[in-house]
């Protein structure tokens, strides 16, 4: 065999002071980076903490009994939120209801029967592009669509608005939480001779729940705080109405117009509407981790 | 069949009582090959060429396709009733797909397509017609990574079991107990049989998989690689349950341990770039194999 002509280590000599040199550049690096790192967390915390401690501030002041149990009334003569809460409630959980199977099921299309197909490819390309859709644009559509043509405002409207944002965000998590799934998970059930369908159904859904409950969850605090897609459909109500087919009072509408107002007590009822929001999707999203946490 | 009087609560049946100690009848599926087998102790007789059954499948001149990419070259091999095929060979030589032929994974994936023979009870297992469902549940798969669902570990058993017949409450849980404890699972899970399966070690998920795949009592159980991931005591176990599941099933079982394959297998097949290089009884092929290639891979040249 002949000689080896490859030198043993190539390059120059190593020279320790030039190691210790960049071990220093290094360290300083990396202190620059982590201060940098820890500054933008400290910032981010910062305006959080401010708007949450302005929210309790000033809201926390106007929470009383009173809140829940008496119907919106003129200034200067008390009232309560009894209506837009109760009406929050009514479209935001018919909203959910509506908006939810379908974001699963298009998303559950997306994830397990599309592929790159060109069909699936546009359909996630357009529900992109209403998952950043501008939310009154949504609402103008649905006056088009429901207020005009049926005479007037209604909490049906105001439903559909808010189900419209719904579906994207749960189309979103779906697919992305369907696609998280090892490959070998549904081989594994289609490897017992289970169709397709009971796969999905009784075993990825079940694996990806937590995921994309959470996404529900993010719908449904995005859409408790929407106004703009309300002013066009359920508009507000100043009085008790719990009829879906007349125009329905909110939380963010009634915000938006105590809010704006010139009258003490309605701006102090309106921060107390937002801290109401505010604790309720806080609420849900605890009570919905104790169930997930509890269901293992 | 033995009726479990315990309903609801299968923890507290006796192990004395179980069906376990015996195969799970088959539903008049006994093929005559079945009858024939003489039964192998693992001792040398049963290596030498005659000791080979009847084959329950039958694979002639397969090729096997990835798009263009011919994977399978004419592969033609006989998994024997009731005794074990290893299939070893480099990464890549194909012997996983031949596993993912015979249970028609591959149908799940447009572009891969397979032509020839997979005779098993004088049906062609790749023709497009049949139904993949019920050949499924007469072709059980073991993966590498133990993949155990969502569930609780009895749900888990009877998730497969409900997917082909309907049995009430005590008989499933009478199948439940046996598959567990065909498994060698049994003892471990017996009192928390309602916990979460994604709670156990690996060893005991992989186990999990094995009593999932017989609960819906199929004939042949494909395994590939399925120690691969485990530690050397759950191997051990493993090993040992495939010895045992061949008493009642035709076993293949891909594995990239050549140890694995001398001490588990009957018969040895040696894959090579997509071709069936040599098969032979265990002792055979890593004492004399007839292949030069078969040798230098044995021997570690390469692979």
């Amino acid at each position: 065999m002949p000689a080896t002509t490859i030198p043993s280590v190539p390059g120059r000599a190593k020279d320790p002071r030039a190691a210790a040199a960049l071990g220093r550049r290094r360290a300083r690096v990396d202190t620059a980076i982590r201060l940098l790192c820890t500054a933008a967390t400290l910032l981010g915390l910062l305006f959080l903490v401010s708007i949450l401690a302005t929210l309790v501030w000033k809201g926390a002041g106007g929470l009383s009994l009173r809140v829940f149990t008496d119907v919106t009334k003129p200034p200067g003569s008390g009232g309560g939120l009894l209506n837009p809460i109760v009406g929050s409630l009514i479209q935001v959980v018919l909203a959910t209801l509506l908006g939810t199977p379908i974001g699963l099921l298009v998303g559950t299309y997306l994830a397990e029967y599309a592929g790159n197909s060109r069909f699936g490819t546009t359909v996630r390309f357009v529900s992109d592009v209403l998952l950043s859709a501008p939310s009154i644009l949504i609402g103008l559509f649905v006056y088009q669509f429901l207020v005009l043509p049926f005479g007037g405002f209604s909490g049906w409207a105001g439903v559909v608005a808010l189900a419209i944002i719904v579906v994207p965000v749960v189309v979103r998590t779906t697919e992305d939480m369907l696609r998280l799934l090892p490959n070998t998970l549904r081989e594994a059930v289609i490897g017992l001779g289970a169709p397709k369908w009971k796969m999905i159904v009784l075993v990825c859904w079940r694996a990806a729940t937590s995921g994309i409950l959470t996404g529900v969850l993010l719908a449904v605090a995005r859409i408790a705080g929407e106004t703009a897609p309300l002013l066009f459909t359920s508009l507000g109500n100043l009085n008790w109405s719990v009829n879906l087919a007349q125009p329905m009072s909110s939380l963010p509408i009634t915000i938006y117009a105590y809010a704006g107002s010139p009258y003490e007590d309605w701006i102090t009822l309106a921060w107390t509407g937002a801290l109401v929001i505010t604790l309720g999707v806080l609420g849900l999203n605890i009570v919905a981790r104790a169930v997930l946490r509890a269901r293992g | 069949m033995h009726q479990a009087t315990t309903g609801s609560a299968p923890a507290g049946t006796t192990q004395n009582a179980s069906p376990a100690a015996v195969a799970a009848p088959k539903a008049g599926a006994a093929s005559p090959a079945r009858q024939g087998g003489t039964g192998s102790f693992g001792g040398m007789a049963a290596r030498s060429t005659a000791g080979m059954n009847a084959p329950r499948i039958a694979i002639r001149g397969l090729d096997f396709f990835y798009g263009d990419n011919k994977a399978l070259k004419g592969i033609t091999l006989d998994l024997p009733d009731r005794q074990v095929t290893g299939m070893i060979g480099p990464s890549g030589c194909g012997k996983s797909t031949l596993l993912r032929v015979l249970n028609r994974m591959y149908s799940l994936y447009p572009g891969q397509r397979a032509e020839g023979e997979v005779m098993m009870d004088g049906e062609n297992i790749i023709d497009p017609a049949l139904d993949l469902n019920a050949l499924r549940a007469r072709i059980g798969m073991v993966f590498q990574k133990p993949t155990p669902f969502p569930m609780t570990i009895a749900e888990n058993i009877a998730f497969g079991i409900r997917l082909h017949e309907s049995l009430n409450r005590a008989e499933m849980a009478e199948r439940v107990e046996w598959a567990l404890t065909r498994a060698a699972l049994w003892p471990e899970v017996k009192d928390r049989l309602n916990s979460s399966a994604m709670g156990l070690s690996g060893g005991q998920q992989q186990r999990l998989c094995i009593a999932r795949t017989i609960a819906v009592r199929p004939e042949v159980i494909l395994f590939d690689e399925p120690t691969s991931a485990l530690d050397p005591i759950s191997t051990l176990r493993i090993e040992e349950l495939i010895d045992e599941l061949k008493r009642d099933f035709t076993i293949a079982i891909v594995t990239h341990n050549m140890q694995q394959a001398a001490r588990c297998a009957d018969q040895v097949a040696f894959f090579y770039l997509g071709e069936l290089v040599e098969v032979a009884p265990a002792a055979d092929l890593f004492t004399a194999p007839r292949q030069k290639r078969t040798q230098e891979y044995i021997t570690g040249r390469f692979g």
